[in-house]
């Protein structure tokens, strides 16, 4: 007993719950969507995943090793936006799109702004717009060997007839993780049990977006078109798994109520009136550069200063 | 009705089992007795005996050092040995007086005591402040300063703190359990102060035992009720148990008085009786020696003054090696380095863990996910909080709102980045109130 016993400041407990955990549980949400994908639009999708998962790890790596920093990899979250990228990548893209996605990604987006915690938009997505504009063609190209044409929300757009139980399966054609609402659902609903997420963000995205659409889609109250608008497209990949991103929502409660309102409303702006018939990546990487201001408006009133309610 | 809760909060490992069902035993000084002459807030107590002198069980060695402060009362008879800065259970030095146990335990006549009812509220606020009563659950606050509110006729709930939300610790419940008769009490004293308030009794529904006991106790008690809380940490803070009985919320720039509150914990409320109904000092308190460390877990009861040794040798000693040892409960007590501190009014536990969560786990970057925004009882953003604190930001860590904060800890436990938000929320908390006293 004569050593010295360890002393620091309370609590002395911890919970067990680390980042890794949080960021291991979205990969094992994300499986059922991946999954989907490959069984979906076949093997090519399983090697675009594998090449944007390697990338993205590898980036953050080298670049860490480089500057001489600590390795981060180990917390996971560099293959969640390896994953979340791929899924939102068509298959039929060249594998080193996914590659140059990845280090704009992790390097850009991330890294550069001090790695995990400071980026200030969304990796992957900042990557897929990135992709977008630079090589639209072959990012806006869903011909694959088991569709072809255009998918279902394009179609939607130009007036034409979709089938909603396919697109509700994710039977369709799209971006490898996007098209099954089922599979997303299956994950979503495993984050919310696990505690990661809520459904603040996705629900008053989900509702504001519906309402958007009742009011200026011009089918008005409308469920067959409502639904086919909810399972097409990167909507429920987006509400459910990055516009939820931690680090680039509010913090604040009713700032993630609002964020949600807001992303629900430049999705509807830009799918209705934009010429692209897809708009939540840039509705949600648009919302992520408001996320200070939304912070600062609605930071909770403390206890005993008119915020007991809870 | 559902159960009367608070907002934000988290749920621990409770670690109870291993002292709940051990009855309270008593344990009797080997070594010196060690009294810091500051024991509670305010003004230090004034030695009133010199070295050599020999002092019996029950003698007040010290007096009160202004009106925010409390005497202190030998807890063995003997001689005193010296007058001189000791360690505590912070790490301070504090003066203190050394008294060497005879091993007689040669005791001083009480003073006689009046019948409650013919008491005036000066008398009983007397021997309450004469009693060196403080708050025993941590805070130390002289209890006559906490009885004496500007206008007594507004106070309507008198709440005594049964929540017992630190992990770990049982000695309030084993109180309740052995003792509840001295509780109830103690309650009808305060209830005396205040004659337009109720008296309540404020326990967390994981003690159902307690509050049937409570309840059967105070049946045919018009002006006393129990109420069950649901268990939560920090269910037992000051201002979380205030608004969990009454509604009532109040910040840091008021008292709980300003919410026609008064609340005490339950030892608090014990020493109270003692004092009045039986008009003996605060000499004892009740301290759970417990943690995966200790060979037998249990409850003491401890005479104010003795060391931390041997508590643990009461304890039957160490069955594996500590690594942490903690002075109150896990979430708000105070890490030591070395056993070697006398038992103070306010330690209500001596914790030893086998690990220690805090260098074990290496703090990560913020991933921004809200759950010390979740967690924080006060509804502060900590994350923000310890931002500001760690780049010395004062005006922003004070226009957030940062004095608000209770420093309870449930940010740093839910942190999954291992942050010691906490520490930093504290620190800069302490710089701000050190630069308003000036």
């Amino acid at each position: 007993m004569s050593d010295l016993m360890k002393v620091s400041s309370n609590p002395h407990i911890r919970s067990k719950t680390e980042t890794s955990g949080i960021m291991l549980s979205v990969v094992i949400a994300l499986l059922p969507a991946a999954g989907f994908g490959i069984y979906n639009f076949g093997i090519g999708a399983l090697v675009t995943i594998a090449v944007t998962v390697a990338f993205a790890v590898l980036t953050e790596y080298l670049f860490e090793k480089l500057c001489k920093k600590k390795v981060t990899i180990g917390d996971y979250s560099a293959v969640v936006t390896g994953l979340l990228l791929a899924l939102n990548l068509p298959v039929s893209a060249p594998w080193w799109i996914g590659a140059v996605g990845s280090v704009f990604a992790i390097l850009v987006v991330k890294m550069l702004f001090g790695g995990l915690g400071q980026n200030f938009m969304n990796p992957a997505l900042g990557a897929r717009c990135f992709l977008l504009i630079s090589f639209t063609s072959i990012m806006t190209d869903f011909d694959c060997d088991a569709y072809t044409g255009a998918t279902p929300l394009a179609s939607l757009k130009s007036g034409a007839d979709v089938n909603i139980l396919d697109m509700v399966i994710g039977r369709t054609a799209g971006t490898i993780g996007e098209t099954s609402m089922i599979a997303i659902v299956i994950g979503a609903c495993f984050l919310i049990l696990m505690g990661v997420i809520d459904l603040r963000i996705p629900g008053s995205y989900i509702v504001s977006f519906v309402i958007f659409l009742c009011l200026f889609g011009g089918h008005g109250l409308d469920w067959a078109y409502i639904s086919a608008h909810l399972a097409g497209g990167g909507l429920m990949l987006g509400a459910f798994f990055m516009a939820t991103d931690y680090v680039t929502r509010p913090v604040t409660k009713n700032g993630q109520i609002l964020f949600g309102i807001l992303l629900g409303i430049l999705t509807g702006i830009f799918r209705l009136f934009g010429p692209s018939a897809e708009g939540v990546s840039y509705a949600i990487i648009l919302g992520n550069l408001l996320v200070p201001l939304i912070e600062k408006i609605t930071l909770p009133k403390a206890f005993g200063k008119g915020g007991e309610k809870a | 009705m559902a159960k009367l809760t608070f907002h934000g909060g988290i749920h621990t490992y409770d670690g109870k089992d291993l002292s709940k069902d051990k009855p309270i035993r008593s344990v009797l000084p080997k070594g010196d007795l060690v009294y810091p002459l500051s024991q509670h807030i305010g003004a230090p107590a004034k030695p009133i005996v010199e070295k050599g002198d020999r002092v019996l069980t029950g003698q007040k060695i010290a007096e009160a050092g202004g009106f925010v402060s409390a005497p202190i009362y030998a807890t063995v008879s003997g001689t005193v040995k010296a007058i001189e800065p000791r360690r505590v259970v912070t790490g301070d030095s504090v003066m203190s007086i050394i008294v060497e146990n005879d091993g007689l335990y040669e005791e001083v006549e009480y003073p006689k005591v009046k019948p409650l009812a013919e008491m005036t509220r000066e008398e009983i606020l007397e021997r309450i402040r004469e009693a060196g009563v403080v708050g025993m659950g941590g805070a130390g606050f002289p209890t006559h300063v906490k009885l004496s509110p500007k206008e007594p006729d507004k106070i309507d709930y008198v709440i005594v703190n049964c929540a017992e939300c630190e992990p770990y610790l049982t000695s309030d419940y084993r109180r309740m359990i052995e003792e509840p008769e001295k509780l109830v009490g103690g309650l009808k004293v305060s209830l005396q102060l205040f004659e337009n308030a109720r008296g309540i009794l404020a326990v967390e529904d994981n003690k159902s035992d307690c509050i049937e006991i409570l309840k059967k106790l105070t049946k045919e008690e018009p002006r006393i009720s129990v109420k069950t809380l649901r268990t939560k940490y920090p269910q037992g803070a000051e201002r979380q148990i205030i608004y969990a009985v009454t509604g009532r919320a109040i910040n840091s720039s008021m008292l709980p008085a300003d919410a026609g509150c008064v609340v005490n914990n339950v030892d608090t409320v014990v020493a109270i009786y003692h004092a009045v109904c039986e008009g003996r000092p605060l000499m004892h308190r009740i301290v759970t020696v417990t943690g995966d460390a200790v060979a037998d877990p249990c409850n003491i009861m401890v005479r104010i003054g003795t060391n931390y040794h041997e508590l643990i040798d009461e304890a039957g000693g160490f069955k594996k090696e500590p690594v942490k040892i903690v002075s109150g409960g896990p979430m708000m007590g105070f890490g030591i380095f070395d056993l070697d501190v006398p038992t103070t009014k306010t330690a209500s536990a001596l914790l030893c863990l086998t690990q220690d969560d805090v260098s074990r786990m290496e703090p990560g970057p913020c991933i921004n996910c809200g759950r010390c925004v979740e967690a924080c009882p006060s509804r502060l953003v900590p994350s923000m909080l310890a931002d500001y604190a760690e780049r010395y930001d004062e005006e922003a860590f004070v226009s957030h709102e940062g004095m608000e904060c209770v420093e309870c800890g449930c940010c740093s436990y839910v942190c999954p980045a291992k942050r010691s938000l906490t520490q930093s929320i504290k620190s800069m908390r302490k710089i701000q109130l050190a630069k308003r006293k000036k």
